[in-house]
Parts: structure tokens; C-alpha cells; sequence
């Protein structure tokens, strides 16, 4: 299929004398011969858009889509109202390139402004950026900001956060050479004392996961208080972005800077991505902000107009002294989460209660036939304990219900325990069903 | 136009969610809960009017030509975007059992052949979400080969015609850049290069075909000189559109690559993003890749964790849904496709060039390959590159990349790509040449546009000064 290759056999033939060369081989006489190819023999021959649509529904059918899940870990299930794909559909939008004409990008400038506004609001910081690739890259980024900031190089992380985020912030830290230390957890969440004990004049930064990996709710405000006390900034990193509807936000509790994941926000779960990176700070770091950056200013009339701005962070204009060497973004994904709160409005707070409350429910149903690990408070996840876990997840997954997310693979410890997690999209039948089928299969019934 | 919070208008939008079946209980205790939001409370109408305005107020490819150097703006084909949405992909959870995701690693593992081919590696990663992203992770790779060899080396060559993220990603990756200068020709000056190699440079990172839009045609001594004192070679794929199909970097001798998907492979741009940077690795590189690679065994996928790998760049395993349409694309276009596409975005390129050589300066005088540059330095009446760019919107055309790359004044960097027709390139040219005239007659004309977009000229300048980033009413 070469459809959208432009050229009749005309038209190629007036540009190749225009060009002043006699066939297309004459515009590639720079490429060393001996290296020129005549083909790519292990690419297939194309096909056309027929057939590309059956393969590729194939392909999607392969997936086999549970009937019920309770994973979430950092990928979860919410409503998206049509509104959402209704404006990401629109061409003007995803066809557009980073806003760098202002005169003919009002649209998506606008968007991006009205999205800053949004999410310093919901995470209450005062600033937030454009958006980032995904919560773990703007922890990532927010643990250089931090360094960069405090010139110090050490940053202390939760081991209650995401593994992968830890993972990803490792890697970042390598990059700078910066040292990572892990704060021990004490049932469930941090390890005050372990924390204590690791703070040291080196560190610029601490990171806290709230609700943190376990769905627990972590005492951000105290934490911000002993890092605080230490000259140290606090990083708080939230995953999952619905509870911002629910619980006091980051800014409240002190965070200096917040890293966040926004696919809760009218994004699909799409494999792990494309997800949304979110990225806010309190005034004294707003130069230290990556990425872009949308600002309102006026036009040559004097018109309210916006432009991208405070550039001078930024790898076009600082190179190797740039705050981060991020360029593209995730600029549609930030529509689309601007559009999801503009629809729900103030019933965030209702629909984050709702899945408050669906696990809650789930919560003291699990309790009664098996062992929930953590007694504190969470938000739309917790850790169950049940014998024989493996065995049980399979036999339940041929039954099309997917129970959580094993730990053992993250946290060597936790044998036979799972992250259940559920959303307003969660119903009681299905946490009913989730009990007895746990209850058939263990056979523990208390 | 007024934002969305100007536009509140009362205190039930109407939005309803299910009934809650479960008992009205909460667990939280009250000094961990949030008490208000302040979120505009609008009807869902409304809603959809004011984003469809703005909408209107932005330009995408699918309403006209987009130049925009190094960019790759090529048309972006409807039947990814469907086939991206199939339920099949969108609700597949990160965590659901391999074996439930045989469909999505099964593309992911195609995918990374396809890329393979292309580029002539060995192993790919399709895990860093952007170009940017994926030059972090090839500097981390070549980073980490270095470290277990022992070796200390710190320094990577770059030229100074490279894109910012280049140096940028240098310093993320906690390695010094050097800058290697260019010669009369555009490209890699060699004695310079040869200066500055010495044994304490991890490698160099250079876009090829350039950022001038020249194929490197010293490109195996520049290989050569890094290989010999023991460096490696990393490629910017950026402009990889311009030789697909026709010759492969790995073949040239470069270790690292990295593809932009959003360029070359025909995924939108989405105003920013997403885009996704796979990046492609010699053999002897590929245990340092990021955790987990896919790989089959008796037709079964299965992910594969290496001990040696720099870790992860990302949560979970890129941006899938860009790799679906990336996936869609090079399936479709197959294998004459591909090097069809490089073929016509050369020559739409040196057809430009030659017809707008007789009124604006060419910097570079050579053939090109998928872009070209020009700058202002014969422009009468003090106007500027700026200047064309923005009367260049009131043709109903995107501007060129301009000022960039650096060591061009006044830049204005071109890039036409394959999917435009003669008659578009034609109507483009003349709008450049009715500009350089209108420079002459009337040069006010072109000083003060855009005309006819919905604002005038933006002020930069007060917007910097002035920073209004948030909207004030709703955050304190």
C-alpha cells in the first residue's frame, strides 16, 4: 500500500530535471556504493488496507481480555466519557506538531494552559508543566530537579513505591551520578526510624509514594515535616491519580515538588502506554521545571494570546545546560486529561469516593475469608493475603477473573500475597464472585 | 478566547456516575481527606464547544503543509488511528499473565524485527517514549559498556550542527560533550574529529543524514576514526526517512540508533506527543538494553530479563499505542513501500531546493537529501527569518523549522517529506517568492504578519517577563 506516497510518474520525472539529476539514483551519490542496498529483504512485501485491518484485528483478538480484573499497580480501569475521544480525535489536535507557531497553535496552547491549571490545582502545587512521558520518568526528572536545586546528590526513595518507578529512578540516577537510597518499610508503609536514620546532609530529596504501591495512605504531611527539617526537599509521587480526587493533596502535605501518573484521568491502560507524566512544584523551583511550558501573554492588538515560554530551561536553547533533554511530550494524553476533568468537573471527588468505598467494601469482604495484610488506610487498593496463591490466580484466570497482582516477583517476601485493586467500574457482584471463587479454591473458610 | 474557567456555569454540570451498590462506608480518616475541588463545573455541550473551538484555533497536518525541518511531518494514515483503538489493545492491562497478551508481544516482537531490517541492528528496545528518550537510553547503553570494560571514559563528540537534545541527553547521562566542528561542505570537518578523539571519549552522536539535510559522505572515515581509538558511533535516527530502505546505519558501522516512530514511521505528533524512540543496538550491546526484551520460543512470547541491562527507562514497556500505528504503517507500506517513501521525500526535497535557489540564499549548494536550508542573509529591508515564517501562516502553510541548526544564521530549515504532492511544493514555492518580493515593495507586509490568523504576532518577550502559567481564580 503506497497511498500516501505522493508523485505521478509525470510529476517525478519534471522534479528530477528540476533537481538536475537523471534518475532517483543520482540523489543518493553521497551513500558509500558499496554499502547501498537494493532492498530490505526481510521486511514483507505490503499490504493493502484491507487486509491490514484483518490482521491487525487478529492481532488485538489474540489478547484475551478478562472478564473480571482486579489489577491495578499503576494501570488502572476508570470511565472515560466519549467527550474524551470526541476532542483527541479531532485531527486538528493529534496532527498537530509541538505548539512552536503560536499564531496558528492557539488551540493547543490554550489546552495545555488550561491542563497546567488543572494539575497544580488537583495536586496543589503552584506550577505544573506541559506533561512528561509517564509518572516514572517525571519521578525520574523530579529527583534531578531536587539535586540540581539543593546542590546536593543523594535522594532517599520509599521501597512502598511502584518497583518500576524505582527502577526507572535508579536509571536516571545512574545517568547523573546521583546516589539512591531505599527507606525500609514497617507494615506497609514507611519506616519512620529507617528514614530518619538515612537522612544526612547529602540528601536533596525525599520520595513517597501516597497511596503508595500497597494502596496505602502515607502520612505525607509528617514525612514532608522530617525531610523539611533536614534542608531536604520532599518529592511526593502519586500513581494513582483519582485518588487526588479524594485524598488532601501533595501541596497541602508539603511536597515541594509532586510527580505523578495521569492515565487515571481519561486515559486508556493501552498495554502500560501511552500513559500521562505529570509534573508540579511549589514557586521556588519554577525554573527548575523540565519540559514545556505553556504562559499567557497578548498579541500585537493586545489580545490575550499564549506562547510557549520561560524556553531558556529547555535543550534548544540551554544544550548540556538544559534542566532535562525531554522534547516531544505527551501532549495529546495532557488533552485528553483536560477534557476528562472539564467533563467530570467537581464529581471527581464523588467518583474517587466511589472507588474509596468499592474497596472498602471488597477490603472487609476479603477479610472474612482470608488474610488482608496491612490494617491502614487505603484508598482503591490493598494486600491479601491467601495460601496457595499462585495456584488459586491460575485456577481463577480460567474462569476469565484475574484476582490482582502477585507480589512475590517485586517483593521476595510477600509469597502467596496479591494487590487487589478496584475502581468505580467495579461492581459488588464481582467482589462477591472474587470471595466465593477465593473461598471454593482455597477451601479456607474460617 | 476565554479558558474553560471563565466559562463556569453552575453548580451541578449534570455529570452522573452509577449508583454506589456497595454500603456507604468510608475508612479513611478525616485529616487524610481532601475537602474541596475546584474543578469548572460546565455542560457537557459546553464542554465540547469550547475544545472543538480551540481545536479550530490549531493547525495539524490534515490542514496543510507542515515543513517543519527534522521534523518529519508526514501525513498521518486514518487507518492506524482505528486500528489503535481496537478494545483488543486499549484495555490490555500492563500486568495481565504473558499468556493473555500474545497479541501485543506478538507486535512488539514483529515490530522490533521490522526495525531491525531497517536499520541494520541486532537487537531493538521499543521502550523509551520519545527521541530524546532514546538517546538517554543508547548513552546509557554505551555508558554501562564502558563501565564494565573498566575503561574511564567521560566524553562524547557531538557536532555543532546536532540537535539540543543531543548535548542535553549528554549531561543527563552524567558524560561531557565536546563539540566537533563543522567544515565548509556542511558535514563532519575530519581533522577536527581526529583532534578530539582521543581514548577518553565513550563515542560519537551524530544525525545522519544531518540536521542540514546532507548525507555524511565521510560517514566510514568518521566510523573510523571513533572505532579505531576505541569509541563508539551513536546515530540520531531523527532523519532516517531520508534513507530508508536504501542503506542502513548498522551497515555504515554505527553501533546505537534510535528510531523516532513519530518521524519516520507515520505516528502523529498530537501537539507534543506522544511519540515513541525505540533504539536498535549492535549484538555486543544488546544485554545492556532495558528490562524486559520479548523474545519466541515454539510460537510463544515471552519476556526476557537481562542481568547486564541499564535497568529501565519507563514503566511497563513503551508507548504501545504508538506502536501499533508505527507496526500498521511499515506493515502496509511493506518493504518497496518503505524505500518509495525515502525515495520521493529526497526528491520533493531537491526539487524545492532548486526552484527557491534563485530567490533565497542557499547555504549549503548541494544535492540534499530529505530536507534543505536557506536563511535570510539576502533579504532586503531588515526582514528577517522570523518575519517569513510568520507571513508564511498567512498562506495557510505551517513555518519552516527556523533558526535552527545554530551554525546557519537566520535558518530556515525545510522539509517537505513524501506524502505532499508537486502541486502543494508548487504553491509553497510561491508563496516564499511572492514574500521576497513583498520583502522588497512592501516590506511592512511581512514585518507585521500573520495577518489572518486568529491573533497577531504573539508576544514572547512579555510572556517571559510576566510568567502566567496557571490560571490564578482556582489555584491560590
Amino acid at each position: 500500500m503506497t497511498s500516501y506516497i505522493s508523485g505521478s510518474e509525470d510529476d517525478v520525472n519534471v522534479m528530477l530535471e528540476t533537481a538536475g539529476v537523471k534518475s532517483i539514483d543520482g540523489l543518493f551519490k553521497d551513500i558509500p556504493e558499496e554499502h547501498k542496498i537494493s532492498g530490505l529483504i526481510n521486511l514483507p512485501k505490503g499490504i493493502s488496507e484491507f487486509e491490514l485491518k484483518k490482521e491487525l484485528s487478529l492481532l488485538s483478538e489474540k489478547n484475551i481480555q478478562p472478564t473480571i480484573s482486579f489489577l491495578g499497580a499503576g494501570s488502572y480501569n476508570h470511565f472515560i466519557p466519549s467527550t474524551v475521544s470526541a476532542i483527541t480525535g479531532r485531527s486538528e489536535f493529534y496532527t498537530g506538531y509541538t505548539p512552536y507557531q503560536a499564531e496558528i497553535s492557539q488551540g493547543s496552547l490554550q489546552a495545555i494552559y488550561e491542563f497546567q491549571t488543572m494539575i497544580a490545582h488537583l495536586s496543589g502545587m503552584d506550577m505544573a508543566n506541559a506533561s512528561m512521558y509517564d509518572g516514572a520518568t517525571a519521578l525520574g526528572e523530579s529527583a534531578i530537579m531536587a539535586c540540581t536545586h539543593t546542590k546536593k546528590e543523594k535522594v532517599l526513595v520509599a521501597k512502598s513505591v511502584h518497583p518500576e518507578y524505582r527502577q526507572v529512578l535508579h536509571t536516571y540516577m545512574a545517568g547523573r551520578n546521583i546516589e539512591v537510597s531505599e527507606i525500609k518499610t514497617d507494615k506497609g508503609s514507611v519506616d519512620i526510624a529507617d528514614l530518619k536514620a538515612k537522612l544526612d546532609d547529602k540528601t536533596a530529596g525525599v520520595i513517597v509514594q501516597s497511596p503508595n504501591f500497597f494502596g496505602i495512605i502515607e502520612d505525607q504531611e509528617q514525612i514532608a515535616e522530617i525531610a523539611h527539617g533536614n534542608s531536604s526537599l520532599f518529592i511526593s509521587c502519586v500513581v494513582e491519580a483519582m485518588s487526588l480526587g479524594y485524598l488532601k493533596n501533595p501541596g497541602e502535605c508539603g511536597a515541594d515538588i509532586f510527580a505523578g501518573e495521569g492515565q487515571s484521568l481519561g486515559i486508556s491502560q493501552c498495554y502500560g502506554g501511552p500513559h500521562l507524566g505529570l509534573i508540579a512544584v511549589k514557586k521556588p523551583l519554577l525554573r527548575r521545571l523540565p519540559g514545556r511550558i505553556s504562559g499567557k501573554t497578548v498579541d500585537a492588538d493586545g489580545k490575550e494570546a499564549f506562547i510557549l515560554t520561560l524556553q531558556a530551561r529547555e535543550q534548544h536553547i540551554r544544550r548540556e545546560k538544559a534542566s532535562s533533554n525531554i522534547c516531544t511530550n505527551q501532549g495529546l494524553c495532557a488533552i485528553a486529561a483536560t477534557v476528562y476533568l472539564s467533563t467530570v468537573g467537581n464529581k471527581l471527588m464523588e467518583i474517587a469516593r466511589q472507588n474509596h468505598q468499592k474497596t472498602n467494601y471488597a477490603f472487609e469482604s476479603m477479610s472474612s475469608c482470608a488474610e488482608v495484610l496491612f490494617q491502614r488506610p487505603f484508598f482503591n487498593e490493598f494486600v491479601v493475603k491467601i495460601p496457595n496463591a499462585n495456584s488459586d490466580i491460575k485456577t481463577l484466570l480460567q474462569k476469565g477473573i484475574i484476582a490482582g497482582l502477585p507480589l512475590e516477583e517485586y517483593y521476595p517476601d510477600m509469597s502467596d500475597c496479591i494487590l487487589v485493586c478496584c475502581t468505580e467500574m467495579t461492581t459488588r457482584e464481582q467482589i462477591d464472585l472474587l470471595k466465593s471463587e477465593i473461598q471454593n479454591a482455597g477451601g479456607n473458610t474460617q | 478566547m476565554k479558558t474553560i474557567f471563565e466559562k463556569w456555569q453552575r453548580d451541578d454540570n449534570g455529570f452522573t456516575f452509577a449508583k454506589l451498590d456497595v454500603p456507604d462506608n468510608e475508612a479513611v480518616p478525616e485529616k487524610f481527606l481532601r475537602k474541596s475541588l475546584e474543578l469548572p463545573i460546565i455542560s457537557e455541550p459546553e464542554v465540547i464547544r469550547h475544545y472543538t473551538t480551540l481545536s479550530k484555533r490549531n493547525f495539524g497536518v490534515d490542514l496543510g503543509f507542515y515543513p517543519l525541518g527534522s521534523c518529519t511531518m508526514k501525513y498521518n494514515p486514518k487507518i492506524n488511528e482505528d486500528v489503535a483503538r481496537l478494545a483488543g489493545f486499549t484495555e490490555l492491562h500492563p500486568y495481565m499473565p504473558q499468556s493473555s497478551c500474545q497479541g501485543a508481544m506478538q507486535l512488539m516482537y514483529e515490530l522490533t524485527d521490522y526495525l531491525k531490517e531497517i536499520a541494520g541492528m541486532d537487537a531493538v528496545t521499543l521502550q523509551p517514549a520519545a527521541g530524546s528518550h532514546g538517546e538517554f537510553t543508547g548513552m546509557m547503553v554505551m555508558k554501562n559498556y564502558f563501565q564494565e570494560k573498566g575503561a574511564s571514559r567521560n566524553k562524547v563528540l557531538i557536532p555543532d550542527s546536532a540537535h539540543g537534545t543531543n548535548p542535553a541527553t549528554v549531561t543527563m547521562s552524567g558524560l561531557t560533550c565536546v563539540q566537533v566542528k563543522s567544515n565548509q561542505k556542511g558535514t563532519v570537518d575530519l581533522d577536527d574529529l581526529r583532534n578530539k578523539m582521543d581514548k577518553d571519549v565513550v563515542g560519537i552522536m551524530l544525525t545522519n543524514p544531518n540536521t542540514l539535510g546532507l548525507f555524511e559522505e565521510d560517514i566510514l572515515e568518521v566510523i573510523r576514526i571513533v572505532h579505531d581509538k576505541g569509541g563508539l558511533a551513536y546515530c540520531d535516527g531523527a532523519n532516517l526517512n531520508a534513507i530508508m530502505g536504501l542503506v542502513r546505519p548498522g551497515d555504515l558501522g554505527f553501533d546505537v540508533i534510535h528510531f523516532n516512530l513519530h518521524k519516520s514511521f507515520s505516528t502523529p505528533h498530537g501537539c507534543g506527543g506522544p511519540g515513541a524512540g525505540p533504539i536498535g543496538v549492535k549484538e555486543f550491546l544488546k544485554r545492556y538494553l532495558p528490562n524486559p526484551s520479548i523474545e519466541k520460543e515454539d510460537e510463544i512470547y515471552r519476556f526476557f530479563y537481562s542481568k547486564d541491562s541499564i535497568g529501565k527507562v519507563k514503566a511497563f514497556y513503551g508507548n504501545f499505542g504508538m506502536l501499533v500505528r508505527a507496526y500498521t504503517y511499515i506493515r502496509g507500506l511493506g518493504s518497496d513501500g518503505i524505500r518509495l517513501a525515502a525515495e520521493r521525500a529526497v526528491l520533493n526535497a531537491n526539487y524545492m531546493k532548486e526552484r527557491l535557489k534563485p530567490h533565497y540564499h542557499l547555504t549549503y549548494d548541494r544535492i540534499c537529501q530529505h530536507e534543505f536550508v536557506i536563511d535570510d542573509s539576502n533579504m532586503p529591508n531588515g526582514v528577517t527569518t522570523n518575519d517569513i515564517a510568520k507571513r508564511l501562516l498567512d498562506f495557510g502553510f505551517h513555518a519552516p523549522t527556523v533558526y535552527f541548526p545554530l551554525i546557519v544564521q537566520g535558518a530556515m530549515m525545510i522539509e517537505p517529506t513524501e506524502t505532499e504532492t508537486k502541486e502543494t511544493l508548487d504553491q509553497f514555492i510561491d508563496a516564499l517568492i511572492q514574500i521576497k518580493h513583498e520583502a522588497e515593495n512592501e516590506p511592512d507586509k511581512v514585518k507585521n504578519a500573520p495577518w489572518t490568523t486568529p491573533v497577531k504576532r504573539v508576544d514572547a518577550v512579555k510572556a517571559a517577563r510576566e510568567v502566567d502559567i496557571t490560571y490564578c481564580t482556582i489555584c491560590s
